[in-house]
C-alpha cells in the first residue's frame, strides 16, 4: 500500500486501506479495555464497538487486498506490514489513557466516521458502497453512545468534567487530519467514489461543537494539526508497540495456520 | 443516597408482532443509558427489535401470600374454556 | 466448580420433624420441583448460601475475563481476535446476569464487588493460573469451559428461579465457548511441530487445574448434603469430575495429545476411566490466595474498580441532574 496515487494503483485500494487501518487500530485499542472497564455494562458495550470495528476492518482490508492485486488478504495486511505502511488516522493509534481519553477519542472518531460513511454509501464503487452501508448502521449507534457519554461526563461531577477537559486538550490536535486531502482523495472524489475529506469539515466540526457545548467543554486553540497517519508521512511511537503486540504470533511462527 | 447506579428491568420484543418479554436486569445511571445498555447486554445475538426499561423500584407486584385468593378462584371456571362444550361434529367448524 | 467451596451455614439437613412448619412447606415445594421466587419465604440459610454461591459464580466470570483477555491483543488472526473478544465479552455478561440474580436476594452488586476485592468472597481457583501461549486459549475453552458447562447444565434446574433463569441464558450463550476452544486445539494439534508442542504443553498445564474446578470430594460433606436437599447443587463433585474425564479423554485422543496422567486407565467394570486425583494441597493453597496469579488478578480488578470510580460517579451525577431537570420541567 502506498501513500499517493501512483501509476497502476487502484485508488480504491488506498481508500479501503485507510478505512481498514483506522478501523483496525481503533478496534484493537478498544479491545484492550476488555475486562477492565468502569462498569460491567460499559465493558460489554466497549467490546461491541471493538467487534464492529474489527469486523469493518476485515471487510475494508479484504477489499484493499483484492484491489491491490498482490494476493494479500485482510490478515496478510493486518499482521505482516510494519508501522510505516499503515495509513490510519493518528488519532486512533494513541494509547487508551483513562476512560475519558478513550470515550472522547471514540466520539471524535465516530462523529467523523458517520458523516464519511454517509458519503461512501453513495459511492459509485459498489463494494465501497456496500461496506459503507453495513458500517454506517454500526457507526450511528457508536456515535450516539460515545456522544452521550462525553456529554454526561463533561456535565457530571467536577472531577469528571476536569478529566474530560484534559482529555479534549490532548486529543483535539489530531482532529485536523480527518479533513486533509491529497491527490488520491482528489481522484476518488472526481470519480464519485468517495467524498473529498475537506467537504466533511463543516458538518463534522458543527457536530463536535454541539457536543462540546452540551458537555460544557472547550476545544483548545490549535496552531498546527498533528497529521501524517493517513498519508504515511508520520506516525506516533505508539503504533509500533501496538503492532509488535498484535503481530507477534504471526511473526514468531510464520506461515502457520491458526 | 446510594452511589450505586439504579437497577433496571429490561423487556425485549423479540420479533415484530410479539409482546415485550422480561429478559433480565442491569444497572444504569439514567433511562436513556439503560436502554443503550439493554441493547448492548441483551441483544448481542440478534434477539430483539424493541426494548423497554423500567427502574426496578417502580414495579409493583402481587404478594406471594396472596397466591391462593388471587389465582385459585379461577381454577374451577372451566366453562370459560372452549373445550368445556360438546358440539356435535356435524355442526362443522366452530 | 465456579462456586467451589461454598460453606453452608446449616448443620446438615434437618429431618422433617426438626423443621418449623414454614421450613417443611418450603422443603415440600422444592421436593415438588417448584421454583422459589425472590419474594417467597425462604430459610435464612438458603438465602445466605445462595448469595455466596451465586456471588462466587459471578466473581469467577468477571475474574475469568482476565486470563483470556490476556490474549485478545495477541490473537493470531482477525477472526480469532473477534471470536475471543466475543467470548470474553460473554463472560462479562454472565457475571452481570448472575450478580442480578444475587441482587434479588437483597445484596447489592457494589457490595459483592467490595467483598471480592477485600478477599471476603472467593472465585474459582482455575483463574489463578497463567495463560502463557495461544494454545492456552484452546485449552481454556476446551477444558475450563467444558468443565463449567458440565456443572452449569444441571443448574438450569436449580430451585431458585432467578438463578435457574440466569443459567438457562448462560448455557445458551456458552454453547460456542467450548467449541471455539476445541477448534483452536484442532488447528494447533494438526499444525507445525511448534504448534503441536504448544498444544500438548497447554493440556499438561491445564489438566489438573481443570479437575480441581469440581472441588474436592464432597461425598461426606454436610454442606453439600444441605445444598443438594435445597437443590442449589444438583450433582456431587466426584460425579461431575468422573463425567468430565470420561468425556474429555477420547477428545484428547482425537487430537493426538496425551493426557498427563500415568494412572489413567479404562475401567470396564465401572464404565469409566480411573484417573489420578489432583494435588488437593495445591488446590487449597490457590484458593487461599497462594496461586501463581492470585495477586495479579485481584490487583487488576481493584485497579479497574478504582480507575472507574470517577466515571461511575460522573455518569450518575449527570443522570440525577437530568432527572431533576425533567421533574422541574413538568
Amino acid at each position: 500500500m502506498v501513500g499517493g496515487p501512483i501509476a497502476g494503483v487502484d485508488p480504491v485500494a488506498i481508500l479501503a486501506g485507510r478505512m481498514g487501518d483506522t478501523a483496525l487500530v481503533l478496534g484493537h485499542r478498544i479491545s484492550e479495555w476488555c475486562g477492565l472497564a468502569p462498569a460491567l455494562e460499559e465493558d460489554i458495550a466497549l467490546a461491541n464497538t471493538a467487534l464492529d470495528l474489527i469486523g469493518q476492518a476485515k471487510l475494508w482490508l479484504d477489499l484493499a487486498g483484492a484491489r491491490e492485486g498482490l494476493g494479500r488478504d485482510a490478515d496478510g495486511l493486518a499482521y505482516l506490514r510494519d508501522a510505516w505502511d499503515f495509513r490510519n488516522l493518528l488519532l486512533v493509534e494513541r494509547p487508551n489513557g483513562d476512560f475519558g481519553d478513550t470515550i472522547l477519542r471514540q466520539a471524535l472518531f465516530d462523529g467523523w466516521h458517520v458523516q464519511l460513511l454517509a458519503g461512501l454509501r453513495d459511492s459509485r464503487d459498489e463494494q465501497v458502497a456496500a461496506i459503507a452501508a453495513k458500517a454506517s448502521k454500526e457507526a450511528a449507534y457508536h456515535w450516539q453512545r460515545s456522544r452521550e457519554t462525553v456529554i454526561a461526563l463533561g456535565d457530571g461531577t467536577e472531577e469528571s468534567h476536569a478529566r474530560m477537559q484534559a482529555a479534549l486538550v490532548r486529543a483535539w490536535p489530531f482532529v485536523g487530519e480527518m479533513f486533509e486531502s491529497d491527490e488520491t482523495d482528489a481522484a476518488l472524489s472526481s470519480a464519485g467514489i468517495a467524498p473529498a475529506p475537506a467537504t466533511l469539515s463543516t458538518s463534522v466540526m458543527g457536530a463536535f461543537e454541539e457536543m462540546l457545548a452540551e458537555a460544557t467543554l472547550r476545544a483548545p486553540e490549535v496552531s498546527r494539526w498533528q497529521t501524517g497517519g493517513r498519508s504515511g508521512r508520520m506516525h506516533t511511537e505508539h503504533l509500533g508497540h501496538m503492532l509488535s503486540t498484535m503481530q507477534w504470533l504471526q511473526r514468531a511462527y510464520p506461515g502457520c495456520d491458526w | 443516597m446510594s452511589d450505586e447506579w439504579p437497577l433496571w428491568e429490561v423487556f425485549v420484543r423479540g420479533r415484530h408482532g410479539l409482546s415485550h418479554r422480561h429478559v433480565g436486569s442491569l444497572h444504569a445511571p439514567d433511562a436513556e443509558t439503560a436502554i443503550r445498555n439493554g441493547r448492548d447486554v441483551y441483544t448481542r445475538r440478534n434477539e430483539g427489535v424493541s426494548i423497554w426499561v423500567v427502574e426496578a423500584r417502580h414495579i409493583s407486584a402481587t404478594a406471594p401470600g396472596d397466591k391462593g385468593p388471587l389465582f385459585e378462584p379461577s381454577e374451577d371456571k372451566v366453562y370459560r374454556h372452549p373445550s368445556f362444550y360438546d358440539i356435535p361434529d356435524d355442526v362443522g367448524q366452530m | 466448580m465456579y462456586a467451589q467451596m461454598v460453606k453452608s451455614t446449616g448443620r446438615g439437613v434437618k429431618s422433617p420433624e426438626e423443621m418449623t412448619p414454614e421450613e417443611r412447606a418450603f422443603q415440600a415445594r422444592i421436593d415438588a420441583d417448584e421454583k422459589i421466587e425472590p419474594r417467597d419465604w425462604m430459610p435464612d440459610g438458603y438465602r445466605k448460601n445462595l448469595i455466596r454461591q451465586i456471588g462466587q459464580h459471578a466473581h469467577s466470570e468477571i475474574v475469568g475475563q482476565l486470563p483470556e483477555g490476556n490474549w485478545i491483543t495477541r490473537a493470531p488472526t482477525l477472526e480469532r481476535k473477534m471470536i475471543l473478544l466475543a467470548k470474553v465479552q460473554d463472560e462479562a455478561g454472565h457475571g452481570l446476569y448472575l450478580y442480578a440474580a444475587a441482587e434479588t436476594l437483597g445484596v447489592s452488586r457494589d457490595a459483592m464487588t467490595e467483598d471480592l476485592l477485600s478477599g471476603r468472597m472467593k472465585y474459582s481457583s482455575i483463574f489463578n493460573y497463567p495463560t502463557l501461549t495461544w494454545a492456552d486459549m484452546g485449552a481454556v475453552g476446551w477444558l475450563v469451559d467444558g468443565a463449567a458447562i458440565m456443572n452449569q447444565v444441571p443448574l438450569q434446574r436449580t430451585s431458585y428461579g432467578p438463578y435457574a433463569r440466569a443459567m438457562v441464558r448462560i448455557c445458551k450463550e456458552e454453547s460456542f465457548h467450548q467449541r471455539q476452544g476445541f477448534d483452536i486445539m484442532m488447528k494447533m494439534a494438526q499444525g507445525s511441530p511448534a504448534q503441536k508442542r504448544m498444544a500438548q504443553d497447554a493440556l499438561n498445564r491445564f489438566w489438573y487445574p481443570s479437575l480441581m474446578m469440581f472441588g474436592p470430594s464432597d461425598a461426606t460433606s454436610v454442606h453439600s448434603a444441605q445444598s443438594m436437599a435445597w437443590r442449589i447443587k444438583i450433582n456431587s463433585n466426584d460425579e461431575l469430575r468422573q463425567k468430565f474425564v470420561d468425556q474429555t479423554v477420547p477428545q484428547a485422543e482425537y487430537l493426538g495429545l496425551t493426557v498427563p496422567d500415568d494412572g489413567l486407565a479404562w475401567n470396564a467394570e465401572k464404565g469409566g476411566y480411573d484417573f489420578t486425583e489432583p494435588d488437593w494441597e495445591e488446590f487449597f493453597a490457590v484458593l487461599k490466595g497462594d496461586g501463581p496469579c492470585n495477586a495479579e488478578r485481584l490487583q487488576a480488578r481493584q485497579k479497574a474498580w478504582d480507575d472507574g470510580a470517577w466515571v461511575r460517579e460522573g455518569l450518575l451525577a449527570h443522570g440525577r441532574k437530568r432527572r431533576a431537570a425533567g421533574i422541574a420541567a413538568q
